[in-house]
């Protein structure tokens, strides 16, 4: 029996058409990665009664349930349903209607390291901004890819992204509680940016260098060091993965805020909406190479609308990327 | 004698108290803690009843209501010193049993060890203590094996419940003060059982340097000196003469805390260092507190709070030292 199959559609509803004729696969993205282990029954379910029994941990914190029968999508679709209710995932209301699955296309999961529900080293609830993120941007068919990683260790390699929010805390020093020990001054060499440096038996942290990983804060025996009450978050941009010009993301903006980068993911929508090369393969396009095309300036223009920037915050004015190129090589 | 009255009362009599004190108790101090989002409850000055944390024990003990992290002894010039002058209010520092006993050995070390110590000795003139009852055990703490589980010598005693105040004053200060309010037989709440078990060792003695477990908990510690700044009875202290920047022939003494597993405690000039590896510090640490102080003043050192074990990075349990100790030493 042939199939007649609208793959377009299937693939703007999250499936794969495999390589396998007739077989597909069915893709759960997870939002910041975190979810109710409850889901995980959930899908075990749909692998072995649709699919081969096998799942596929994606790169961007989601399953791929392999070998599912392009025929049965529509019940496939109906299981998935509470998953995606579960998981959070902003979807489509006629999709939800219709146990349609959930739309998904350009913009990839937001991801995001294990963050501060875990991590000693983390500054903020990874996962949580990153669901927050996922709220303002999806569904969305323009290629966007954000990160989200706990600390400058950046295990969620958010480098690699359009946008990487790196936590930062801004270390708060009470001299009166400090004991000369240096025990920040060590974590800061060995594990950081040799930032502190002891004077008069008290730390001097040397803010150009700094950057706000908060390992002294974790070093600290006395709590004369603790964390700033207000997050701060690096925001690299333009890393890529690719065939052209990989290459990693650089600091933008430095001790910035929760919703200016919010807003600045936002306005980056609108410029690629107006700048993206009419020859791009299903209007996907990173927007790094469009930045190259029509300037920074002009992305600036368009990412820095309406934003008012603490003044801690630090912009670098002019951002230069490198990374390997594989388009142009002399 | 004790007294029942209103907690607006009581909290009127709070703030009336703070003309003539300076009143410290633990209070939370929200995201202080060593990681994101965590707080720590350590000591600090309050103005009203619900500043206090009445419920968790705190991580810092109230020793630095007393001692100064940093105190400076005395500041010079060229050719005079100036004594810093000393409290100007007295202290009310409420606190737990276990720190109730813990205040003894800090008074037997600074004011009869020989000679009194004078900057401990004109705070201390100056101190009062209100109790603050355990209903539960805490998770860690082993007073009951301690015998510090109950405290008498207390100035004050004061428990919320609800909209109720209940108060047993000894001091005549606080007599005078509640005089007035409705007579009713206050007894303190104290526990009679910890979940933490403690065999005390009682063997104890010169030969028990040469017993392996040193060099097992050498080999966990990191020699942060954690557990010595939330000792209720650690008392070391280290100098720091510091001559100022702008003009190095003036500057200040200061005695600040120290701890005997952190680098340097044990360096003498010339760079030679008693107790080099963490396992002769542990074993330093542990013995001083429960033989060589016992040894000295005929009782042990440490009172059972548990807080080193809380606060150990590396999980190393006091409680179960001793309790090895008591098996394999007797």
């Amino acid at each position: 029996m042939s199939l007649d199959i609208n793959t377009k559609k299937a693939k703007k509803h999250a499936w794969r058409i495999s390589k396998e004729r007739g077989i597909g696969a069915s893709r759960i993205r997870v939002p910041g990665g975190y979810l109710d282990a409850e889901v995980l029954g959930m899908v075990q379910k749909i692998a072995r009664e649709y699919g081969n029994g096998y799942v596929h941990l994606t790169t961007r914190q989601g399953f791929e349930i392999e070998g599912i029968h392009l025929e049965d999508m529509d019940k496939v679709n109906e299981l998935l349903q509470p998953i995606i209710e579960k998981v959070g995932i902003n979807q489509n209301p006629e999709d939800k209607d219709n146990a349609n699955g959930y739309s998904a296309s350009g913009t990839r999961n937001v991801s995001a390291c294990i963050g501060n529900n875990v991590c000693p080293f983390a500054n903020y609830n990874t996962s949580e901004l990153a669901r927050r993120i996922d709220k303002e941007i999806f569904p969305n068919d323009l290629h966007f890819k954000v990160a989200c990683t706990g600390c400058a260790n950046d295990c969620a390699k958010v480098r690699m992204h359009d946008f990487g929010i790196i936590g930062m805390t801004m270390p708060q020093y009470d001299p009166d509680r400090c004991i000369s020990c240096n025990a920040c001054v060590k974590g800061c060499t060995s594990l950081s940016v040799s930032a502190l440096r002891m004077e008069n038996y008290k730390i001097v942290r040397d803010t150009e260098k700094c950057i706000g990983c908060g390992v002294c804060v974790t070093k600290c025996p006395t709590r004369a060091w603790t964390r700033s009450e207000k997050k701060y978050y690096k925001l690299t941009i333009m890393g890529r993965t690719g065939k052209k010009n990989p290459r990693l993301g650089k600091d933008f903006l430095v001790w910035a805020d929760e919703e200016n980068i919010v807003k600045i993911i936002k306005n980056t929508y609108k410029f690629v909406e107006e700048y993206i090369s009419p020859n791009a393969p299903a209007r996907k396009e990173h927007i790094g190479y469009i930045i190259d095309r029509v300037g920074f300036e002009k992305f600036k223009e368009f990412a820095l609308k309406d934003v008012e920037l603490m003044p801690e915050t630090i912009m670098n004015n002019n951002v230069y990327w490198e990374g390997i190129h594989f388009d142009n090589k002399h | 004698m004790g007294y029942q009255l209103s907690k607006e009362k009581m909290e009127s009599i709070f703030k009336t108290l703070q003309e003539t004190h300076d009143i410290y108790a633990p209070v939370v101090k929200k995201g202080d803690g060593t990681f994101s989002e965590v707080d720590v409850v350590r000591y600090d000055k309050v103005t009203s009843l619900d500043e206090i944390e009445w419920n968790k024990k705190s991580d810092y003990s109230f020793k630095e209501a007393l001692l100064s992290i940093n105190e400076t002894l005395f500041y010079f010039t060229e050719d005079e010193t100036t004594v810093p002058k000393g409290p100007t209010k007295d202290l009310l520092i409420f606190l737990r049993a276990c720190d109730m006993h813990a205040l003894k050995r800090l008074d037997q070390i600074y004011l009869d060890n020989k000679f009194g110590d004078f900057y401990y000795q004109r705070v201390r003139a100056r101190a009062k203590f209100c109790l603050m009852g355990c209903e539960h055990s805490c998770d860690s703490g082993y007073c009951v094996a301690m015998g510090t589980n109950k405290a008498d010598d207390y100035d004050l005693y004061l428990k919320l419940d609800g909209d109720k105040a209940l108060v047993d004053a000894k001091n005549e200060d606080f007599v005078a003060i509640f005089n007035e309010e409705s007579k009713l037989d206050v007894t303190p709440d104290y526990v009679t059982e910890n979940k933490q078990k403690v065999s005390i060792p009682k063997n104890l003695s010169k030969a028990t340097k040469d017993n392996p477990i040193w060099e097992e908990y050498g080999s966990r510690c990191i020699g942060c000196g954690r557990c010595n700044f939330v000792c209720p009875t650690c008392t070391c202290f280290t100098m720091q003469d510091i001559f100022y920047k702008d003009n190095p022939k003036v500057g200040e003494r200061r005695r600040v805390w120290a701890s005997c597993q952190i680098d340097g405690y044990s360096q003498i000039a010339g760079g030679f260092e008693f107790r080099k590896s963490q396992a002769d510090r542990i074993r330093f640490k542990v013995m001083h507190k429960h033989y060589d102080f016992e040894k000295r003043f005929g009782y042990s050192m440490c009172v059972g709070c548990g807080r080193c074990d809380d606060v150990c990075p590396e999980y190393i349990s006091h409680a179960a030292i001793l309790n090895r100790l008591a098996k394999e030493e007797g």
